[in-house]
């Protein structure tokens, strides 16, 4: 059986006497889909993590709908990434060790082995824990978007949570 | 809804997540459900065997996916599951922190080395 996060959430929230989170339903809307042209170990890959990863000497992030983005180095050393999200909960793990949830040592790895053509120079990270929708609309997606257009990107993993 | 938008603009996109309900409710164009609790969606701490299985695997499925919406599941396990008895209690205190719009850094120390790179105002 697989957690029912939502369901979950949810009743925490009631019994605290808040208003529910709101999570994104697509309902009957078909997903897109722009297929892959090339193998992916000949393409560059951006990445997108929203555990609100940061790195030393950036600002964190603000648990009120923070809908900015960071930059990180692809080089940037795990000892110097930092997190900050609304669910701190989940991050003990990756604050020992980012690559939990920020997979910077894997795909350097699948670059050096030639297991993707490469990671592109930055990585990004916003804080996922966002109760405006708008905002996810207006501000992170067109923003992730031309950070991607200008990396240059073939494709782009997004890694949740 | 970040990944419909970039892939309704042309780029090919994967989610790698460890919550199968809001990947569902999300329908991104390709998803891979790892069964591992929050805040480990690319592996297990310190087992690089592991973390290096899971991207891999995820990204012989970004390659593959064929199947708009369709969510993969990663047979992998995290071993007990014990965690998910916590997971799924709703009788747990309110879990996140307060909600207001100063930067919520992880040490004191980070503070400064951000007001010296000039990224947050004394």
């Amino acid at each position: 059986m697989y957690v029912n996060y939502m369901k979950t959430i949810k009743e925490r929230y009631l019994k605290l006497g808040y208003q529910p989170y709101r999570w994104f339903h697509a309902g009957e809307d078909p997903a897109p889909f722009t297929p892959l042209y090339k193998k992916i170990e000949e393409c560059r890959l951006g990445l997108l993590s929203t555990s609100g990863a940061y790195s030393l000497g950036q600002s964190a992030y603000h648990y009120k709908d923070d809908s900015s983005l960071r930059s990180i180095e692809k080089n940037c050393s795990t000892e110097d990434i930092r997190f900050s999200h609304i669910t701190e909960n989940y991050l003990e793990n990756p604050r020992k060790d980012p690559n939990c949830i920020l997979p910077l040592g894997q795909l350097l790895r699948m670059e050096k082995e030639g297991k993707i053509g490469e990671l592109a120079d930055q990585v990004f990270s916003c804080m996922g824990g966002i109760y405006s929708q708008r905002k996810v609309l207006e501000d992170i997606a067109p923003n992730v978007y031309s950070r991607f257009l200008s990396q240059e990107v073939d494709v782009a993993l997004l890694v949740p949570m | 809804m970040v990944a419909r938008y970039l892939e309704e603009r042309g780029i090919p996109t994967l989610c790698l997540g460890s919550a199968h309900d809001i990947l569902l409710a999300g329908q991104a164009p390709r998803s891979v459900f790892l069964d591992y609790p929050l805040g480990h969606s690319c592996g297990k701490p310190f087992n690089e065997v592991n973390q290096y299985d899971v991207l891999t695997k995820a990204l012989e499925i970004f390659e593959a996916a064929d199947k708009p919406g369709h969510i993969e599941v990663l047979e992998l396990d995290w071993g007990s599951e014990d965690w998910k008895i916590q997971a799924s209690s709703t009788a747990a205190s309110d879990t996140r922190q307060p909600r207001d719009t100063s930067p919520q850094f992880q040490y004191p120390e980070d503070r400064d080395a951000a007001i010296e790179s000039g990224a947050v105002k004394a």
